[in-house]
């Protein structure tokens, strides 16, 4: 592996496999009573977020610390202007304090990359404005492997605002380099701009009919979360439109069911019930959203070992 | 009476000649004797070229001296076989005053190197609502032509209908950075495409461009005015320009080396040295910005130069400062990538780079622009076309380092430049 995560392209299919499995052991661990492990003695993990996060931060924190990591949280307000500390100041007052990793969360897309060409620490991405989420991707094909078994051949829907949103930008690389069939849907407002040429180069599909795609029977639906500010930025009409045509409702959980018994539902969180995704679904017993958050720390502590424990333990 | 001797040089890329400056004037061509009292220049093999005119520099002076001022600026512009250039008004305070613009004049005119003629603003303080003091700094001794909010465009029609018909009594002209603020606002950073899609950038459409193209092509014939489209970026950019051209509409366009040039993929690695506005463009809208300077559809070429200190550039790409330096490398850029490719010959360069902009901004008046005829002020460059230079941001006349050339190689090197026959840049070989 590489010494950053900064894109999901930075794995290959082998690193992803091997990052599972490794997430296969850490999660075992997990359900231990005594969860601390020796393997990152002595390493110090600083989590750099100029972006509010619960979930990622929090998870990255606690698999730093059960791996005797020392983590420290720093939260920044950002740079969103020119004026003040520029981000390569910042960035390099902190890893002055000799810093093994920076896991960063930013709302600039790139700022990962960029700060990548300033230190000398580990970088991982913990989410670029509305780049990627590489960490994401990878506890999000845990969680459906977990279930569905090899993804090889499988078929994934992602749904929702993929224009803005960095989770699906690294599940349809991740996801690809599994071998599975993914599927794209949004309103068209919301499909990125060169979406038909990006397809095709990287082999997905586009679609924006939700029931039609539904109805082919994916192995499994992510539905993506609709952030409350685009809702006045004028890229749909309504909440009420915007469910009828793109959430995962009572009856297309029915669709669902009936046309692929197996199929499994995920999001990223934090969920809009009602808008999105229905109740119904987010609790079904085909939910995986609860898995997914627990799988989070496991993916990230296996991160964290193959990027900082070194070869000697990546046996 | 000072007399100056250029030996060998090829007019316009014609056969050698000599040339005899005196008291900055081409005094005489031809095969000459060399004068007893007059200096020797040397340019057997260089192709001797009218001095370049650029119609759109920052030079940052007042407000950001730190990042380029008009000394630097000049010595970057000269250096680059400039002898006249076009300061924008984006300064700070912003050229909107006479005593503002005649400001700019004086200390250009204190350096000496290149001729720094001002931009006035369209509206007070850039803010694209209130007209500035057009007409008085059109009668002040800076004698003010060229308008222009750049860095902002004039997205309100009627403010704009207003600004060409007010300059339309003296002949100026509108310099419109043509960015539709509603389909690209202030954060758009990248060509809308796959690229901007795959890297979650803002995105920056092509149509946020030919749309106030077409818009002032329309107020343009209506008032009877004249508008120049500033850094024409786009295949349907320069679509519109070609029809309001054939429809007879009094509008002028120009295009940057860099567009010339640099494609939207270098974005990958979010470096902004590559952050401009408007933004690099794809392969295929390059080629339609060759196709269109090379037949006339987009008149000149302007380079757009915009030095930033490195601390409002190492910012996230979004929050980083647009622009990119430009000055001592357009001629290498359009050299390599319009003459050695067969494009254009010398006298297609010299119109693009020289009396094409010298006429948009009615500088032809102080001799810019000219033929090499003899009588005329002697604003000269000589070039060697074969020399090939490696750019090094290093050695840049510029206070600031964000040149997205570093490290490129090109052949043409600008090796003299004369500003009313004094040397303002090289000379030696």
């Amino acid at each position: 592996m590489r010494r950053h995560l900064l894109s999901s392209a930075d794995l290959s299919r082998d690193d992803i496999a091997m990052l599972l499995a490794t997430a296969a052991e850490m999660h075992d661990i997990q359900r231990r009573d005594v969860k601390k492990l020796p393997t990152l003695r002595g390493r110090t993990i600083i989590n750099l977020f100029f972006e509010d996060s619960t979930r990622t931060r929090s998870s990255f924190e606690i698999a730093g610390k059960w791996m005797s990591a020392d983590t420290i949280n720093i939260t920044g307000k950002g740079s969103s202007t020119s004026k003040g500390e520029s981000l390569r100041d910042t960035v390099l007052t902190i890893t002055a304090m000799a810093v093994d990793a920076l896991v960063i969360r930013h709302m600039a897309s790139g700022a990962c990359h960029q700060v990548a060409g300033w230190v000398d620490a580990s970088v991982i991405n913990a989410g670029d404005g509305t780049h990627e989420h590489p960490t994401q991707a990878l506890l999000d094909a845990y969680t459906m492997a977990q279930r569905l078994g090899d993804l090889q051949g499988r078929h994934v829907a992602i749904v929702g605002d993929l224009t803005h949103s960095r989770v699906f930008r690294s599940n349809v690389i991740t996801l690809g380099r599994l071998g599975a069939r993914v599927t794209v849907v949004a309103p068209p407002t919301l499909m990125p701009s060169g979406i038909g040429s990006w397809a095709v180069a990287d082999g997905f599909a586009t679609s924006g009919n939700l029931d039609e795609v539904i109805a082919s029977g994916p192995d499994a639906v992510m539905m993506l979360r609709v952030q409350r500010e685009r809702m006045s930025g004028g890229f749909f009409p309504t909440a009420r439109e915007y469910t009828v045509g793109y959430g995962l409702t009572r009856e297309r959980l029915r669709a669902l069911t009936a046309a692929n018994g197996e199929a499994v539902i995920c999001h990223p969180g934090p969920m809009n019930r009602g808008l999105e995704i229905s109740p119904e679904a987010a609790d079904a017993a085909s939910s995986l959203i609860l898995d997914q958050v627990s799988a989070g720390v496991a993916v990230r502590m296996a991160v964290l070992y193959h990027l900082l424990a070194g070869e000697e333990v990546a046996a | 009476m000072s007399e100056l001797f250029i030996t060998g040089a090829r007019l316009l890329g014609g056969p050698g000649a000599d040339l005899l400056i005196r008291d900055g004037v081409i005094a005489e061509i031809g095969s000459l004797d060399v004068p007893r009292r007059a200096t020797v220049l040397d340019a057997d093999g260089l192709v001797a070229l009218p001095g370049f005119v650029d119609l759109h520099t920052h030079l940052r002076e007042p407000g950001r001296e730190d990042t380029e001022t008009i000394a630097s600026g000049s010595a970057a512009a000269a250096a680059g076989g400039f002898t006249a250039v076009l300061a924008m008004a984006n300064t700070s305070p912003v050229t909107d005053t006479a005593e503002a613009a005649e400001r700019v004049l004086d200390l250009g005119m204190a350096c000496g190197l290149v001729d720094v003629q001002p931009v006035g603003a369209v509206t007070k303080g850039l803010a694209g609502e209130e007209l500035a003091e057009l007409g008085l700094m059109h009668r002040s001794r800076a004698r003010v032509r060229v308008f222009s909010d750049d860095g902002r465009c004039v997205g309100d029609a009627r403010v704009m209908r207003r600004a060409l018909e007010y300059v339309r009594g003296f002949g100026g002209v509108i310099s419109q950075h043509s960015q539709d603020p509603a389909l690209a606002g202030p954060s758009a950073c990248c060509h809308e495409g796959e690229v901007s899609g795959r890297l979650g950038l803002p995105g920056w459409p092509a149509v946020a461009e030919s749309v106030v193209i077409a818009r002032d092509a329309q107020l343009a014939r209506h008032t009877g005015s004249r508008v120049h489209v500033a850094h024409v970026t786009t295949a349907e950019g320069v679509e519109v320009v070609r029809w309001a051209k054939a429809a007879g509409i009094a509008l002028t366009a120009e295009v940057t080396p860099h567009h010339l040039m640099l494609t939207t993929d270098l974005l990958t690695d979010y470096d902004p040295v590559y952050k401009v506005n408007p933004p690099l463009r794809p392969a295929e809208d390059v080629e339609a910005l060759r196709a269109a300077l090379a037949d006339g559809t987009i008149d000149a070429v302007a380079t757009d130069h915009a030095p930033h200190a490195r601390q409002d550039k190492e910012h996230a790409f979004v929050d980083a400062a647009f622009g990119m330096l430009g000055l001592e490398t357009a001629f290498a850029v359009v050299h390599e990538v319009m003459v050695r490719t067969g494009r254009m010959d010398w006298a297609a360069l010299a119109r693009v780079m020289s009396q094409a902009p010298a006429r948009i901004a009615g500088l032809d008046e102080l001799g810019h622009g000219g033929r090499l005829a003899v009588g005329e002020p002697a604003h000269l460059t000589l070039v060697d076309p074969d020399a090939v230079v490696t750019v090094d941001k290093e050695t840049s006349m510029s206070l600031s380092r964000n040149n997205p050339w570093h490290g490129r190689s090109f052949h043409g090197a600008v090796v003299a430049t004369l500003l009313r026959g004094r040397q303002s840049f090289g000379g030696e070989r």
